[in-house]
């Protein structure tokens, strides 16, 4: 296989966010590799530093957001079709926001109905960027953003680009923040809990119809969830984060069927499959620290109930486990004792496995 | 937690419709004459898509809604007429809600020991302040905080902590029947399970019964006993959370249990699931009638549609 292009290339990412109660140091150096036209999700709970990792990205961090170290290298072809690196947190927002934002990296936010301008016909707000970043003439905008219309299925697009986001339903709106994000042929698109506020039947329609255009136009895709039913069904790669830090990496098949961080066992075993039996849902007990007061060793300790005693001294590496699979904990390090997930998860991966073959 | 079966509903609904009035030439009718029964000590989940009209039913059967038509009976008095002095009484001190989401439904000027027991000050539920202090430390405890959250106010707590709150003020009262209305979405997974969790302890401990209202099937099918799907203000389908993960008949159902994705990349990679348009399935839903299919399996339609759809669910 050729050399795959790596697209976006964030290294010991480190932001702290100085509060009126002190200092929260949100990353605790976060590393994501994302390859051209793949697909990566991030996994992980409120306030494990998900969204705040790809607002650093984006060059969109709050002005009370300190960056402590760290690199956000992100390459995208220019105009004349070459590749261009810029390192993220060396620019100045001036210039993120006339060249990348929106033009190269785009973002689905969560809630339709508060990334949309209300008093503004959706035509309008799609032609908005193109216009701005492209700088074709309104006539030309408004035929691309009909185009783009009917790309993410919204029929009658003629007649929609007169439309108000509130005569549109959630799902429509959720279409047209994508033609939005989609306007300006970007390289990377960020998708932050895209579907959360959906409904089932309709975050399924949304969910395909990224896939498809990420395929038509070889496209990268963040996606930021707290729904593993999604990352199976989208993501190539999966990055376990908590406490600000990536805890597992893997592909998705490594992570979902040998996982190895004991917080992805919790996060495997909390969800509810349809087949369980059981009349108790696996919790994991407690709830995520509050990285106001930084844990020391490693954060997911004190909820972890096979926590070795050097868990609460000292924050365990990155072990290997495959090429493209590791995780952080101290179980992986070959003096540790033989720990094995939990049985219930194991019989549920097998299951899982059967169901797949 | 087992459901009793042989006693009299606790709560009955027979063909409540909920209107609202938006102009003078248009109404949105938001329930359309549905039916269902909960037993004391069992759980009925309604699920449906949002604008399906599962929160209406909830605010329509604890009166925070008049009733359009229909009856709704609550321990054999009917609570959608006019309320008498003693209905009231009964219904405000007997059935109880939690909300969605917690943060607007706490009073964020208020300490949670006082949210907790404005219940027992309305109704005059205690003789000495004592006692009212001891049965919300009694309270707290349960829910899994502890008495010394008494005098904090909402917005110091987690969201998951918010959300016993909510149901802690629910308990008070020692209810027949909590109507929790989502009061899962707005939380992390694995939050979600620690309530979900503590929602069953409580009804194993108290016997009450609950109808749980959410959109998603997952966490539904964990909890109820019986089911009912709801679309466009109709009750498609109803039966026991077996017989409807089992054997969905109606296909509004079927789409609804396909669209769950499930934690395994390899299946979910390949899976289609099935879609259902009702404006272009040609189902209508003012014409037919609730048809049995086994058991308390109940679906709505035409016979001809049951025929259909029972003969390709059989094949």
């Amino acid at each position: 296989m050729e050399e795959k292009d790596k697209i976006l290339d964030i290294k010991d990412l480190d932001v702290s966010f100085r509060t009126s109660a002190g200092t929260v140091h949100a990353l605790r150096g976060v590393n994501i590799d994302l390859y051209r036209g793949e697909t990566v999700a991030i996994v992980g709970e409120s306030g494990s530093g998900k969204s705040v990792s790809m607002k650093a990205a984006m060059g969109l961090l709050a002005s009370n957001a300190v960056v402590n170290g760290g690199q956000i290298l992100f390459r995208y072809k220019n105009e004349a079709g070459e590749i261009e690196e810029a390192d993220i947190l060396k620019k100045d927002k001036k210039w993120i926001r006339r060249n990348i934002n929106g033009r190269h990296m785009a973002m689905v936010f969560q809630d339709p109905m508060t990334s949309l301008d209300p008093t503004m016909q959706i035509g309008k707000q799609i032609t908005e960027g193109i216009i701005a970043h492209l700088g074709v003439s309104k006539k030309e905008a408004e035929e691309r953003a009909k185009a783009l219309l009917e790309e993410v299925g919204i029929t009658d697009a003629e007649k929609r680009m007169r439309n108000y986001p509130h005569q549109l339903s959630g799902g429509m709106r959720q279409r047209v923040v994508i033609a939005i994000a989609l306007s300006c042929d970007p390289d990377l698109l960020i998708c932050d809990e895209p579907t959360t506020a959906l409904d089932v039947t309709i975050q399924t329609m949304i969910l395909n119809l990224i896939l498809k255009v990420q395929k038509e136009r070889g496209i990268s895709v963040i996606y930021i969830t707290h729904d593993l039913g999604v990352v199976a069904k989208v993501a190539d790669y999966v990055n376990v984060m908590y406490a600000g830090k990536i805890v597992e990496v893997g592909n998705v098949n490594e992570v979902f069927y040998e996982p190895a961080h004991p917080y992805t066992w919790g996060l495997l075993s909390a969800m509810p499959d349809l087949e369980t039996e059981d009349s108790r849902l696996y919790t994991i007990p407690g709830s995520p620290p509050n990285l106001l007061h930084e844990p020391k060793g490693d954060a997911f300790a004190a909820r972890n109930e096979y926590a070795l005693a050097i868990d609460e001294k000292e924050h365990p590496p990155m072990f290997k486990i495959t090429e493209t699979h590791s995780a952080a904990t101290w179980l992986l390090d070959p003096r540790a004792p033989k720990v094995e997930m939990p049985e219930e998860l194991k019989r549920r991966i097998e299951r899982m496995r059967k169901e797949a073959e | 937690m087992a459901a009793d079966y042989s006693a009299e509903p606790i709560l009955k609904v027979e063909n409540l419709s909920q209107y609202f009035k938006v102009s003078r030439d248009f109404t949105v009718k938001a329930v359309d004459g549905v039916s269902f029964e909960i037993y004391p000590g069992e759980v009925y989940g309604l699920v449906g898509e949002s604008g399906s009209g599962k929160s209406t039913i909830g605010r329509a059967v604890i009166r925070l809604y008049t009733p359009t038509a229909g009856k709704v009976s609550f321990k054999g008095r009917e609570i959608s007429g006019k309320l008498t002095n003693e209905a009231r009484d009964e219904l405000r001190t007997r059935m109880m809600m939690i909300f969605q989401d917690p943060m607007a439904s706490l009073n964020p000027r208020k300490t949670v020991g006082d949210i907790i027991g404005e219940g027992l000050d309305i109704h005059k539920m205690y003789a000495t302040k004592e006692e009212r202090k001891e049965k919300i430390d009694n309270i707290l405890k349960k829910v899994g905080l502890s008495p010394e959250h008494y005098n904090r106010y909402p917005h110091q707590f987690s969201g998951g902590q918010r959300q016993r709150v909510g149901i802690a003020r629910a308990l008070i009262m020692n209810p027949d029947l909590i109507i929790a209305d989502e009061c899962i979405s707005a939380l992390d997974v694995s939050i979600q399970a620690q309530v979900v969790n503590l929602l069953k302890d409580i009804q194993e401990e108290t016997g009450s019964a609950y109808l749980f209202i959410a959109h998603d099937l997952s966490m539904v099918k964990y909890i109820s006993d019986r089911i009912g799907v709801l679309h466009l203000g109709h009750l498609l389908e109803t039966g026991t959370t077996d017989e409807i993960f089992a054997n969905p008949v109606h296909p509004y159902t079927r789409s609804l249990i396909s669209a769950i994705p499930l934690p395994n990349p390899e299946v979910e990679k390949k899976r289609v699931s099935e879609t259902y348009d009702y404006y272009t399935s040609g189902i209508d839903y003012n014409v037919g009638s609730n048809h049995l299919i086994e058991g308390t399996h109940y679906v709505f339609g035409t016979d001809e549609e049951i025929a259909r759809w029972t003969g390709k669910a059989g094949a």
